[in-house]
């Protein structure tokens, strides 16, 4: 459709105010991996200008892989954010399917009892998940931060995969249950494989809170055998304050995982946000 | 229906199979915790043993000098760290969907990726990253600042009483413009196309059509945005306790809510920690979050139903 607001200027002048908050947005990560690969006297000398052969150095990333434990750190977070991602999704959608699918007593207020966590953080209980970690000897283990982290997630995974199931036909499920399907298999073998653009999107949203939080790791498993990425980065750089070039490292390899998660699911995750606001 | 063949059987087992799951983590990870903190507010620990002080705990951190002064402190910050967010994210989120939802304009998926790779990062990262960037000793700031001949405005911001907790709401906002850009360019791009015609047709068009006819349009999800941003401001602790470490420096100027909780709890160098009082603390963040929520639901959700198409 043709409207008055495309004319070129105007869009030019779009372009402009947009490209100028993408440098902002953008510039400082590059900054940072840019200098992370520059000699310790070009990172001062000369901070704006992209490495050349000349100010190449890689010292910075042989101090952190040589002395961090960011493998094992990366492997720690790993764990954690797949297994809470497997228990969110999996009980998420176990659970928005007995909430969708049947009628019994009490539903509307079993789905409004899940839907309390959305808006209340589950930080503010803190006190007591750690008297109960304590308490069951979990603290210091990757399950205690799976068990918060499911905790946290299933209430949002609940909310949005029952919105979808809602829309699974009937009729499909009615015609498996004249063929004799358990109501297990109408919601492993149907169900299931019908929302999994849903599965995805909720997997993303549930996934990057869990990767990026300090709060639970720093005081549910501050130990060294069970630390994460970003708990381990918070620690590693405040060591590292005057080494330029291992803080500058260290900051780029916690960024990485991100931006190779963003790459693979960027699409998802916009398909996503857009989809559950238009609803 | 198949609901009423099932119904007769007198048990349906596979219901409570498929909930028992997700409600047993949710209610004793959550819930019961929840619960368990509120409670503690109410105890005070003698002896290895918890005795009952009623509201003791909250005119303790209300009344005595040894609390309050922290406290208030860091509700005014939080306060201040919140109008920030409100005042700058929100509008220039509107901006920016604004923008991005004009028809036929080229590269928007390039720049709503390149917004909302920041949200992305965590504040590990996104602290150390700016507190890097904002060092005098790096000079990236001023160098900038002295391209545009503002250098004389440089000052090390963080290190600063009056400037730490404005440039750190500041790091904030930049790191999460991202979601209400996303959420109201959702809601833009769902506004019926004939509504958009009609008011065409009337001859509002450009500016006028987006402060008429769009912008009431998008409230309810502006209302969104801002109470999730209220939530997620008076849960906050990451940034600034990447950037600033516990104590919230300098001198507690930028100490929030999180921050003073995890003090409280914990303890820090010559504090000690108090998990009563940390309860307490808790318990008055889940009262702050609850009214936010409320009034939302009730005063301001309420109202704009109109809107909803």
């Amino acid at each position: 459709m043709n409207r008055a607001r495309s004319s070129p200027l105007k869009s030019a002048l779009m372009h402009l105010a947009l490209g100028a908050y993408t440098l902002i947005c953008l510039a400082p990560v590059a900054l940072v991996i840019m200098n992370s690969v520059k000699s310790r006297n070009a990172i001062f000398g000369a901070p704006l200008m992209p490495p050349t052969p000349k100010t190449f150095d890689l010292v910075g990333y042989v101090t952190v892989i040589g002395q961090g434990d960011f493998l094992y750190y990366f492997l720690n977070s790993l764990i954690v954010t797949l297994g809470s991602i497997v228990f969110v999704l999996l009980f998420g959608a176990m659970a928005a399917f007995a909430l969708s699918e049947y009628r019994f007593r009490g539903n509307t207020l079993m789905g409004l009892y899940m839907a309390l966590g959305i808006m209340i953080p589950i930080r503010l209980g803190t006190i007591a998940i750690l008297n109960i970690m304590v308490a069951t000897r979990l603290v210091n283990t990757h399950l205690a931060l799976i068990l918060v982290y499911t905790a946290q997630g299933l209430p949002l995974a609940i909310f949005i995969l029952s919105e979808f199931m809602r829309q699974v036909s009937n009729d499909l499920k009615n015609a498996a249950r004249i063929d004799g399907l358990s109501e297990y298999a109408i919601f492993f073998k149907l169900v299931l494989p019908l929302i999994r653009p849903a599965i995805a999107t909720v997997a993303v949203f549930t996934m990057i809170p869990i990767w990026n939080d300090l709060w639970f790791p720093l005081i549910l498993a501050p130990g060294e055998a069970t630390k994460t990425v970003t708990l381990g980065a918070q620690v590693f750089i405040g060591q590292y304050v005057t080494n330029w070039n291992a803080v500058l490292a260290a900051l780029s390899l916690a960024i990485l995982p991100i931006l190779v998660l963003y790459l693979l699911f960027s699409r998802q995750l916009i398909r996503g946000l857009t989809a559950g606001a238009v609803k | 229906m198949s609901d009423v063949e099932t119904l007769r059987r007198p048990r349906r087992w596979h219901i409570a199979v498929f909930l028992a799951p997700a409600v047993l983590v949710y209610t004793a990870i959550m819930i019961v915790p929840l619960a368990d903190t509120l409670r503690l507010a109410l105890f005070r620990s003698t002896d290895n043993a918890q005795t009952f002080v009623g509201l003791d705990n909250f005119k303790v951190l209300f009344g005595d000098p040894r609390w309050s002064v922290s406290f208030w402190n860091a509700l005014k910050n939080n306060v201040i760290f919140f109008v920030i967010h409100m005042l700058i994210q929100n509008p220039v989120g509107i901006a920016l969907a604004a923008m991005l939802s004009v028809p036929k304009l080229r590269g928007t998926a390039f720049y709503r990726t390149s917004f909302f790779l920041p949200t992305m990062l965590s504040f590990v990262i996104v602290g150390f990253t700016w507190k890097l960037i904002l060092s005098p000793i790096w000079g990236v700031t001023p160098t900038l600042l002295g391209l545009v001949h503002l250098k004389w405005l440089f000052g090390p911001w963080l290190g600063q009483e009056t400037t730490a907790l404005i440039t750190l709401a500041l790091i904030s906002v930049w790191q999460y413009v991202g979601v209400p850009m996303m959420l109201i360019y959702a809601a833009l791009l769902s506004i019926p196309e004939e509504v958009i015609e009609a008011a065409e047709l009337d001859g509002v068009t450009g500016p006028s059509q987006f402060w008429k006819i769009k912008l009431p349009l998008i409230l309810p999800t502006v209302g969104i945005c801002s109470i999730l941003t209220f939530v997620g401001n008076f849960n906050a602790f990451d940034l600034i306790y990447s950037a600033q470490g516990a104590l919230a420096g300098p001198n507690f100027s930028a100490d929030i809510l999180g921050t003073f909780l995890y003090r409280t709890f914990f303890g820090f160098q010559l504090q000690l920690g108090d998990q009563n009082m940390g309860a307490t603390i808790a318990t008055m963040m889940f009262l702050i979050i609850l009214t936010g929520v409320a009034v939302y639901l009730f005063a301001i959700q309420r109202r704009m139903r109109r809107y909803q198409f």
